[in-house]
């Protein structure tokens, strides 16, 4: 057997972990997330709101249907590091076009394998999220552990400039379909959809905090003509575009540090239907005057139990996020919380009384993950065909 | 939503006794369902005939009825109890099929019972393989193509669209009873008749093959407020074509991607729904082409199943128990999860470990059973693993099948590369096995794939093992190396005993070598969410990594060594037994650790013990286990053979064995030793003795004198035991005796002829022996104790020889020391009583004298093993019951077409069921319609019987006539049975023309038969008359004693009318005298 390269986890706290290397060689910064979910690996990689950690996987082996271009969440992997337990060389699956180890190499992500990773996950349970140094280079653990100490920490930083694109494009992709006589009902249900609502396409201009692609694919999936504009856009160039509705992306890091979407989130309220996930959740969250903090390791995989109030209905959902909305921070009555973790409690979705706005901190586009919330798609499509104000209080 | 109010009294009905396809994974959910609604409050009634489970405790249910699992019975216990709703989905087929039976006849609205879990359209619609194919295509999803067909005319007429090959499944069944696949024509009428026969509804489903997909399984959960969870994907190692049950499972799905997997999640949601179970676990099944992603729908059980058992014990989500609580009106988010305590049972549970799931076969038991598996369930048990990597798991499953398997090599002969095609190409229990010598013989991962069609990621996977052991023996010379080589052995699972056939050196070697630098297993908790949360319940599994979360206590506390896989001989009754020392001593306030590899029992049900480690019952395994616990004693007389093997071996590691000594464990299996025993307690015993070869043993056996009982020491289930006539047979079979004994002497005894026979179960403290019981076998000895049925009270027997058993029970309880149960099997011939056999621990017969007795006799053992008195705890004389208990056993024979029905002394029985009345007629009569031979009481019987037993079958056949019966044949019997004076019909032998007996039998123009065997071999007259009677459910009874004892049954059964009667009745009537 050929020898792998060592690797190394260094945590700020001084724990330190080595394995082996099966990625690209160097060192990394961030702040060591875990994520539960036990597929998907690939759109988690590649979702840029991992941009600035680095993301250690529960389940303990992660490689074994290899890379497709299909399940890409952007143009490239954003992690900073990406730790497993066992890295599987074999790859079988129908649809595998690269092994995961040669698409980690080729995007320059530093990985490790071989580690204690439940002793690791543990460790951030007990002692919440860490900043951390993963390297291939310097094997002086006390060295590293300076280093990682030294990191720039993730709070109070924006880091959804260094994920959001730098102009406006438009997105034409739909959703893909692994069977697709399988999953016809799907389209059948949409044709019924469409049916519904006479007007099939509606303009969306979706703001780019570090948008994942099938959020773009379910808007288009729903008949929307979609915009991506950079998140630096202000809300007069958005309103120019004349959309019918405007999307808040979700994005990596602090929310509160993001100060300049949150302004321009303030200037489209009650002018235009807003819909927002995860980060844009945060940003509605913080525009109608809310507050932001910081969990203690946050939520991150694919079995997170909500309950939408309306029915009192458990969604499993899809979730990433190391911060949340303090609900208790909004003192505007017409602020209503719509969606709450079953779990801890946390604030999981806002709807406004007055404005036609609404947003969830999970992920209704799942990938990876259950489908159980996309009928928040269709929500924000009814919503589209009505006012941007509602003067009678509650929709 | 909170529980419903409006429903009170509920009836659970359970499956009955241990069959192929429905174990004891439906005790470990109807148990969990019992406690679950007992917790909220609701009054419990219970029925079940198998007197082996849990479940069937007084103390589980508010009414017990130990009672045939039949509409007809059910429907007597709801006349007389009322209960207001009937759950059906926790009893496996059996209670669902009877719950329709209920529903359909009426009975349920006659005496307004509501049907909760799953109304009777959602379990016709998911059953009935014509309306789910279209509930599933309403919905838009696809099925393979299919026709139903009612005979083969219409399969002929199919076969031209589906193509060949063709899966047959009847409607209706269970463990794919009586579905197959058929690769012509002729095949294809052969196959249709005998699914028909099989289904309930006379239905088949003819199919398209898909044969070589991969499979995979979904277990779904959904709440009246249509909150529906995915408990866990299930992979299977096999691809189609082979039954579930049949196949390796692996948990979670290995090669899908999220996009794949939640493909699969929303059609199962989608089912569901559909389908319309309301609420409770069901389980869906699908096919995936490995080519192209192609998806279809295999099929849906709306109940809980062997699957979510197994999903259970992966994930730490009890199903079963969850299910009862929804069925009631919780709802997901309601119910907390045990686990975390913090979360919630609405969510999905997400794993950082691999379990692997192999099944256990005993084609050996059954000679000349067609060893290839197919669509037709034939594995007896199962065994799952737990390690942190598929490898690890993988290698641990295996080592815990205990089939002297500690890897994936090959111990036969080595096989060419045409034996090597031929092992992949058909599917049988060796194929894994094969895989390797395939490995190492150069056959690329995509040669062994288009034999197997097995994932070339598993396949990859095995390569990395046998790969591994290339490197292993490699290091062998380098010393340097080694640690750090056997460091990543052992994170790839391998065990001790491999290492060292790899190194050439001894397995103890291994383990020093082992702990001298530091690798050790750390043990690592399952708790439903990836360490996300804090867990409570230790449930813990070993892996060679870092960080320890066993934490072990400094409490008092017990270990107690499961019985591992179920298979023939060591079954539910042993897990019975550990799970009741474990109730009882932590009642009495220790700590109690349980280890066991076994997904279907409750003994790996986290609620049952303190700290459950679910791990291989290996010597390697259970000493880590029991190092790092450090417990104040260690019960290995209650699992069977399984922990009893490794009492010594671990009694030498100076664990801290509690009851009987080992040493007299092993007095007890000893010849010679207990030979001289018995001679110094003057306790006669049949003339014997021992052979370690041929040449010894014709010697015994001719100074003995013939025929002889020739059995290998040191088993459980008469593996390998035969009665031998002559020299000739006797060298046929030693070899095989000789083979299954290893290194053990093969014992032979004089086989007593027409001698009776008794079981007694004992307990003994060191000063005070009581009997828990004295059962009488119904059929002569030569056959297997634990097939042959037997009777509490004894119902033959004078009060002299009673007492002369009771005496040397006592006698020798004192002589070996016995702390704790045991077990004599007695044979008495004239007014002679022999002892054939001694087992200082719980045996098989535990749980039915316990029912019996209504004394929990296990936890009085348990109890006594931890230093307490029998005088403390009131248990000073044997009961003497009121009422007839009968056990009578239940056998595999319909599974495995070719093989003779006929018993001996290999056991061959899968499970066992228990009639219970106030005569012995009803009990039997009872028993005999639990174990699914209800006796007829009309027309026509027909006998035939060996020429020993002509003079005593007069008199049973002339009961018979009076009782109104017709006779009919053969030649022999049939001049027999007139010339003394009865009218009987003659039928034509099979050798005779037609038509003949077996044409009779197939027409169901016999209700009994009465046929005891000569002996003669295969092939002749008799076998096919009980294959017949098998393919036709036709009761047959193959000994005079048992034709006796069904003449009494059918005389009660005539007399009055069948009644029920709960356990709680019968016992609270005793206690009040």
């Amino acid at each position: 057997m050929k020898k792998q390269k060592k690797a190394i986890l260094a945590l700020e706290d001084g724990t330190v972990f080595e394995g082996r290397n099966f990625g690209y060689e160097g060192e990394a910064y961030g702040e060591v997330v875990f994520n539960t979910s036990m597929t998907g690996y690939q759109e988690i990689l590649t979702d840029p709101s991992y941009c600035g950690q680095i993301v250690t996987m529960t389940y303990p082996m992660i490689g074994n249907y290899g890379i497709n271009i299909n399940d890409m969440e952007s143009g490239k992997s954003q992690v900073s590091g990406f730790i497993v337990k066992e890295y599987s060389k074999v790859v079988s699956n129908f649809r595998s076009e690269e092994s995961l180890g040669e698409y980690l190499k080729r995007n320059k992500v530093i990985c490790l394998e071989g580690i204690d990773t439940r002793k690791l996950v543990r460790h951030i349970r007990t002692h919440g999220a860490k900043k951390g140094i993963l390297s291939t280079i310097d094997a002086d653990c006390k060295r590293l552990i300076k280093k990682a100490k030294a990191s720039p920490s993730i709070v109070g930083v924006d880091l959804v400039k260094r994920v959001t694109c730098s102009k406006p494009y438009k997105w034409t992709e739909g959703p893909f379909f692994v069977d697709k006589e399988f999953e016809k009902s799907k389209e059948d249900q949409l044709k019924l959809f469409d049916a519904v609502h006479k007007k099939k396409h509606y303009n969306v201009v979706a703001v780019d905090c570090g948008i994942k692609f099938n959020i773009l694919r379910d808007l288009v999936f729903h008949g929307c003509t979609v915009t991506v504009v950079p998140a630096s856009t202000t809300a007069e160039q958005i309103l120019a575009y004349k959309p019918d509705g405007v999307f808040l992306s979700n994005g990596p890091g602090d929310p509160e540090a993001v100060t300049y979407v949150v302004e321009t989130v303030k200037k489209l309220l009650g002018k235009i239907p807003i819909f927002g996930i995860c980060l844009g959740h945060q940003m509605l969250g913080l525009a109608l005057g809310g507050k932001t903090y910081k969990l203690k390791f946050g939520h991150r995989g694919g079995n997170q139990p909500v309950m939408r109030l309306e029915n009192r209905k458990v969604e499993i959902t899809s979730q990433n996020h190391g911060f949340a909305v303090d609900m208790s921070s909004l003192n505007d009555k017409k602020v209503i919380q719509t969606h709450i973790n079953l779990n801890d409690k946390t604030s999981e979705g806002l709807k406004h009384t007055e404005y036609n706005l609404f947003s969830v901190q999970y992920h209704p586009e799942a990938s990876p993950g259950p489908h159980d919330a996309a009928y928040l798609f269709e929500e924000f499509i009814q919503r589209m065909g009505q006012n941007p104000v509602t003067k009678q209080g509650e929709k | 939503m909170p529980k419903r109010t409006d429903i009170k009294k509920i009836l659970l009905i359970g499956s009955g006794p241990i069959v192929i396809g429905q174990a004891c994974e439906f005790d470990y959910s109807g148990t969990q369902a019992c406690k679950a609604l007992k917790e909220e409050g609701y009054e419990v009634i219970l029925v079940n005939s198998n007197p082996a489970t849990i479940m069937t405790d007084p103390e589980f249910a508010d009414c017990t009825y130990i009672e045939p699992v039949t509409a007809e019975m059910v429907a007597k216990i709801i006349e007389k109890e009322r209960p207001d709703a009937l759950l059906p989905t926790i009893g496996g087929q059996t209670g669902l099929n009877v719950a329709v039976e209920l529903a359909e006849s009426g009975i349920l609205a006659k005496y307004n019972v509501e049907l909760i879990g799953a109304k009777i359209e959602a379990i016709k619609k998911a059953e009935d393989r014509m309306l789910f194919k279209a509930a599933v295509e309403k919905i838009g999803l696809s099925v393979p193509l299919s026709f139903a067909a009612y005979s083969a005319e219409d399969a002929i007429k199919y076969s031209k669209e589906l193509g060949f090959p063709v899966i047959i499944r009847p409607a209706f069944t269970l463990g794919g009873s009586g579905s197959s696949i058929a690769y012509n024509l002729d095949e294809l009428k052969d196959k249709v008749k005998f699914g028909v026969e099989a289904s309930m509804i006379g239905q088949v489903l003819l199919e398209q093959s898909i044969i070589g997909w991969k499979e995979y399984e979904l277990e779904v959960m959904r709440d009246l407020k249509d909150n529906v969870v995915i408990i866990c994907p299930i992979e299977n190692f096999d691809p189609m074509g082979i039954h579930t049950g049949d196949s390796i499972t692996v948990a979670p799905a290995q090669t899908l991607s999220d996009k794949e997997y939640q493909v699969l999640r929303n059609a199962s949601i989608a089912i569901m729904r559909e389908i319309g179970v309301d609420t409770g676990g069901s389980n869906v099944q699908f096919g995936i082409n490995p080519v192209d992603g192609k998806v279809v729908v295999i099929e849906m059980n709306p109940r809980v199943s062997r699957s979510s058992a197994l999903a259970s014990k992966a994930t730490g989500f009890p199903i079963a128990k969850i299910a009862a609580k929804l069925a009631v009106g919780f709802t997901l988010d309601e119910i907390p999860n045990d686990i975390t305590k913090y979360t919630y049972a609405a969510f999905e549970p997400t794993i950082d470990y691999v379990v692997t799931k192999i099944p256990r076969w005993t084609f050996e038991k059954f000679p000349g059973a067609d060893e290839i598996l197919g669509t037709q369930m034939k594995s007896v048990g199962e065994v799952m693993a737990i390690g942190r990597t598929f490898k690890e798991s993988f290698q641990k499953a295996i080592r815990s099948l205990e089939i002297d398997k500690y890897s994936l090599y090959w111990s036969g002969p080595k096989p060419t590369k045409e034996q090597i095609v031929e092992k992949l190409r058909t599917p049988n229990c060796d194929r894994l096995y094969f895989i390797r010598e395939a490995l190492k013989s150069n056959f690329s991962i995509d040669d062994i794939f288009n034999f197997t069609k097995i994932d070339r990621w598993f396949l990859s996977n095995l390569k990395e093992l046998v790969d591994m052991e290339t490197v292993i023996s490699a290091a062998k010379k380098n010393k340097k190396a080694l640690p750090g080589v056997i460091k990543e052995a052992k994170q790839f699972g391998f065990s001790d005993r491999y290492l060292a056939r790899l190194l050439g050196t001894k397995e103890k070697q291994i383990w020093q070598f082992r702990l001298k630098h530091g690798i050790k297993p750390v043990y690592k908790m399952v708790d439903t969410c990836a360490a996300e949360f804090e867990a409570f319940t230790p449930y813990l599994y070993s892996t060679y990594e870092e960080e320890d979360e066993a934490l072990p206590t400094k409490n008092k506390k017990i270990a107690i060594l499961g019985g591992g896989p179920n298979r023939i001989g060591q079954g539910i009754e042993f897990d019975y037994c550990c799970v009741h020392a474990a109730f009882a001593l932590r009642e009495d306030g220790y700590e109690i650790i349980m280890i066991n590899c076994n997904p279907e029992t409750v003994s790996t049900d986290y609620d049952t013990s303190d700290r459950l480690y679910f791990e291989p019952l290996t010597f390697e395994d259970t000493l880590h286990i029991l190092k790092r616990e450090k417990p104040d004693g260690v019960i290995v007389q209650f699992g069977g053979q399984t922990p009893l093997k490794l009492a010594l071996p671990l009694f030498k590691e100076k664990v801290k064995i509690i009851g009987t000594s080992p040493k007299s464990i092993d007095v007890a299996e000893n010849r010679k030793l207990f030979g001289a025993l018995l001679n110094k307690l003057k306790i006669p015993q049949p003339e014997n003795g021992t052979a370690h070869n041929l040449k010894d043993a014709l010697k015994a056996a001719k100074r003995i004198g013939y025929p002889v009982l020739v059995r290998p020491s040191y088993v459980l289930g008469g593996r390998a035991m035969e009665i031998v006539y002559d020299e000739e047979s006797m060298v046929n079979f030693f070899k095989m005796a000789l083979a299954v004994s290893g290194k053990h002497p093969v014992l032979i005894d004089k086989f007593l002829e027409d001698a009776g026979e008794i079981d007694v179960d004992a307990v003994c403290d060191g000063s005070t022996t009581v009997i828990c019981g004295i059962m009488e076998h119904i059929e002569e000895a030569g056959i297997h104790s634990g097939d042959s049925a037997c009777v509490i009270p004894a119902f033959s027997l004078a009060e002299s020889q009673l007492a002369t058993i009771r005496k040397y029970t006592c006698a020798l309880a004192k002589e070996l020391k016995v702390i704790g149960l045991m077990n004599i099997q007695y044979a008495y011939k004239g007014d002679i009583i022999y002892v054939l056999e001694v087992n200082p621990r719980a045996s098989r017969t535990v749980p039915f004298v316990s029912k019996a007795t209504g004394i929990p006799w296990a936890k009085v053992a348990a109890r006594v093993m931890t230093g307490k008195k029998l005088k403390e705890m009131g248990i000073t004389k044997e009961i003497q019951s009121e009422h007839f208990s009968v056990k009578e056993s239940v056998f595999p024979f319909a599974k495995f077409p070719g093989v003779d029905s006929v018993l001996g002394p290999e056991m061959k029985s899968t499970g066992e069921v228990m009639g219970i009345d106030s005569d012995f007629g009803r009990a039997f009569a009872k028993s005999q319609m639990a174990a699914g031979a209800a006796l007829p009481v009309k027309g026509t019987v027909f006998i035939s019987v060996k020429n020993k037993d002509k003079r005593n079958i007069i008199y049973v056949a002339k009961q018979l006539v009076d009782l109104g019966f017709k006779l009919v044949a053969t030649d022999g019997t049939a001049s027999l049975l007139s010339k003394n004076g009865m009218e009987v019909l003659q039928v034509k032998k099979v050798g005779e023309g037609r038509p003949n007996i077996v044409d009779s039998i197939r027409n169901k123009e016999i209700d009994l038969i009465i046929n005891t065997p000569t002996g003669k071999g295969p092939k002749t007259d008799e076998y096919h008359i009980r294959r017949a009677a098998i393919v036709s459910n036709i009761p047959c009874i193959t000994t005079v004693a048992g034709a006796q004892a069904a003449v009494n049954g059918i005389e009660s059964l005539l007399k009055r009318e069948l009644s029920v009667k709960s356990l709680q009745e019968y016992h609270f009537k005793a206690k009040l005298k």
